[in-house]
């Protein structure tokens, strides 16, 4: 299992079209990857899990990947996080 | 054939087929099933189909309406394909031999109660997402069509019990001919809408979507308010010659466009646009518009999950005063509240919303979202001549808040070496009776006036303009009003003012020979009715105007105050 830790730096936050396009990234994978804010674990390729967390500017936020391809599934996700500018 | 009598709400003729914009019906019962297997299986095929349908109307969205429409489906889209939705439908078909009816909307009502009781106004939305979706799937699994206003692809009329604004936003302007309504009056949101699309419309029939069926042959005629289904032949070709009478009479008052407005004895005054966005531009243009006299800033608020940054703002009031190229743009700040609500704002629903926390009142409160829409605004003062005006004033109090506000945002962005425009006017709606009653003190503060008199009516009168049974006392011509208008244009004139009006009386061929008798400057009004009214104007004496106008002042009723201008302007 590979995680990484991120800060969210986007004034909106976790919303719409970023979170859109984690989910749409994510579910490009094979590997079961989780988003981690506040203690909750939500699956990382459901957009209810993830807007259920109602992540905001300034959060502290977790997301782990485990199976066959998670190196990438994390790196993917990673840069979709910096392209979005959720995160620095 | 058959005949409805509505409200004229957008002038011109339109023949096409039917298409009902209604909600179909949902409705279904709890079954136990046997073959569970096979509901599942039938569920997942309504997934299916509903993806096919939703990345159809994805794609025709993000052609036709831009890629900011078309990312609601895209949501949409993500919801359908979510593990934690689908899965416990599934188990649920499976364990409890449920139908996926029962599965399906269980389940979602439990995530719609849970996205409703978050405390963050934008996750409360998604639940309506959920909704839309949940509808969607159920829709196949039951076999009614639902419709798909953003996939209209041949020349309809439209029909519906009212047209919401996010409705209109998904309809294509290509195809649709005209539209007809239940409910609704004149200064509707679909009537506005409809003079803005210069679609014909007619409001207000009450019955339109009991009475016409998909595919009935329509006739709209927005010149008379009637509408009529599967007309005959004979009708049919009667309104054709009319529509040839209409666009021979707009071919001659194009004549005027570029023509400035005088009065037959040389009075000049402006005859300016309402706008609500951008691409309001060209039919200002096409239609000989001397400037803008109200850009309602609103509709960049509205339908969107968050309120637009100040660099969104920027462009759009850029663009407008480009455009315009250094004619006036009054632009009126945020008016929300009342009929036109934001969900991002989350305000708590209210007993009396036309009386309640709306316009200034919210932005004098909301000073971060006020602020950076002044900000915006002053930005953009260097691209054209704008003006600023604050609606719903009441007290002066306000109006120097406001501008407080205003001149500190100035002296900001002066001070970060940003320019901004050394003389914009700043002015304010005068839409409440308090204001029109103290308008000789307001004048000696504010630089322009304009009278919105949709609302100005609707408080003077005590009349709710969205209630029809008291839309009799909607009544732009009682003395009561004329006396108003008139107190608010004496105080400007009195102090070097100047006193413009931009409420759907301004372009009214009734009102318009009382107000230039009142002397009224500035004449605001959808573009499509400014050649008409510049015909109007060129065939009247101010100097006459005026008398008629002192008269009118005196009379005790409304009745007696159409006969006289009517005489006066030889109107029918």
């Amino acid at each position: 299992m590979v995680e990484k830790q991120f800060k969210v730096i986007a004034e909106t936050g976790i919303h719409a079209r970023p979170a859109t396009l984690l989910v749409q990234t994510a579910s490009k994978f094979e590997s079961e990857i989780q988003l981690e804010y506040k203690g909750k674990k939500v699956n990382l390729k459901s957009i209810m899990g993830v807007m259920s967390l109602g992540i905001g500017q300034g959060a502290d936020i977790s997301i782990s990947a485990e199976g066959a391809d998670e190196e990438n599934a994390l790196q993917s996700l990673a840069e979709t996080m910096q392209k979005e500018g959720l995160t620095e | 054939m058959s005949f409805l009598q509505g409200i004229a709400a957008s002038s011109g003729i339109a023949i096409a087929k039917a298409y009902r914009l209604v909600e179909p019906d949902l409705s279904f019962e709890k079954k136990t099933v046997e073959n569970a297997e096979a509901e599942v299986a039938r569920f997942d095929a309504a997934i299916a189909q509903s993806k096919t349908e939703l990345e159809a109307i994805r794609d025709n969205a993000k052609e036709n309406l831009g890629a900011d429409k078309a990312a609601i489906f895209e949501a949409h889209l993500l919801v359908l394909s979510d593990p934690e939705l689908l899965s416990p439908i599934q188990d649920k078909v499976k364990s409890e031999k449920v139908n996926a009816e029962v599965a399906l909307k269980e389940t979602a009502d439990m995530f719609i109660t849970m996205f409703e009781s978050m405390d963050n106004e934008y996750m409360r939305e998604r639940a309506a997402d959920i909704r839309d979706v949940t509808k969607r799937v159920l829709s196949h699994l039951l076999g009614v069509k639902i419709v798909n206003p953003s996939m209209i692809s041949e020349e309809v009329i439209v029909v519906a019990e009212d047209l919401t604004p996010s409705d209109t936003a998904q309809l294509n302007r290509q195809f649709v001919k005209g539209f007809t309504t239940d409910i609704g009056g004149r200064t509707s949101h679909s009537a506005i809408m409809a003079r803005s699309l210069e679609i014909p419309a007619v409001v207000g029939t009450k019955v339109a979507t009991k009475d016409i069926q998909n595919g009935d042959l329509v006739i709209v005629d927005g010149l008379k308010g009637e509408v009529h289904i599967n007309p005959t032949p004979e009708l049919v070709e009667q309104y054709k010659k009319e529509n040839e009478a209409f666009e021979a009479q707009k071919a001659e008052w194009a004549k005027l466009k570029n023509e400035k407005t005088y009065s037959q004895d040389g009075h000049h005054v402006e005859l300016v646009a309402n706008i609500g966005t951008p691409k309001d531009l060209e039919g200002v243009i096409n239609n000989g518009g001397e400037g803008v006299g109200l850009y309602r800033t609103e509709f960049l608020y509205m339908g969107r999950d968050q309120l637009p940054t100040e660099e969104e703002q920027f462009e759009s009031y850029k663009a407008v005063l480009e455009g315009l190229a250094g004619k006036p743009v009054v632009v009126r700040t945020l008016d929300i509240g009342g009929d036109k609500e934001l969900p991002y704002l989350s305000l708590p629903k209210e007993m009396n919303p036309f009386l309640g926390f709306r316009a200034i009142r919210l932005c004098l409160e909301e000073k971060d979202m006020f602020r950076t829409q002044l900000r915006a605004l002053l930005r953009a003062s260097t691209y054209g001549n704008l003006k600023i005006m604050f609606p719903m004033i009441a007290t002066l109090d306000e109006f120097r808040q406001a501008k407080a506000m205003l001149e500190e945002e100035k002296a900001k962005l002066i001070s970060e070496g940003v320019a901004v425009s050394e003389d914009i006017e700043v002015g304010i709606m005068v839409e409440i009776p308090s204001t029109a009653v103290l308008a000789d003190q307001f004048a000696k503060e504010v630089d322009f006036f304009s009278i919105g008199t949709n609302d100005l009516i609707q408080y003077t009168m005590a009349a709710d303009r969205m209630n029809e049974r008291v839309s009799y006392l909607y009544q732009p011509y009682s003395p009561s009003i004329l006396r108003l208008v008139k107190m608010v244009i004496d105080a400007a004139h009195k102090e070097g003012k100047w006193t413009g009006m931009c409420g759907e009386m301004a372009g009214d061929e009734t009102a318009i020979p009382l107000l230039l008798g009142l002397g009224l400057d500035e004449f605001s009004m959808s573009a499509t009715s400014i050649l008409k009214a510049r015909a109007q104007i060129r065939h009247l004496s101010k100097s006459d105007m005026e008398k008629m106008a002192e008269q009118a002042l005196q009379l005790p009723t409304t009745e007696e105050v159409v006969k006289i201008v009517k005489e006066a302007a030889n109107l029918k």
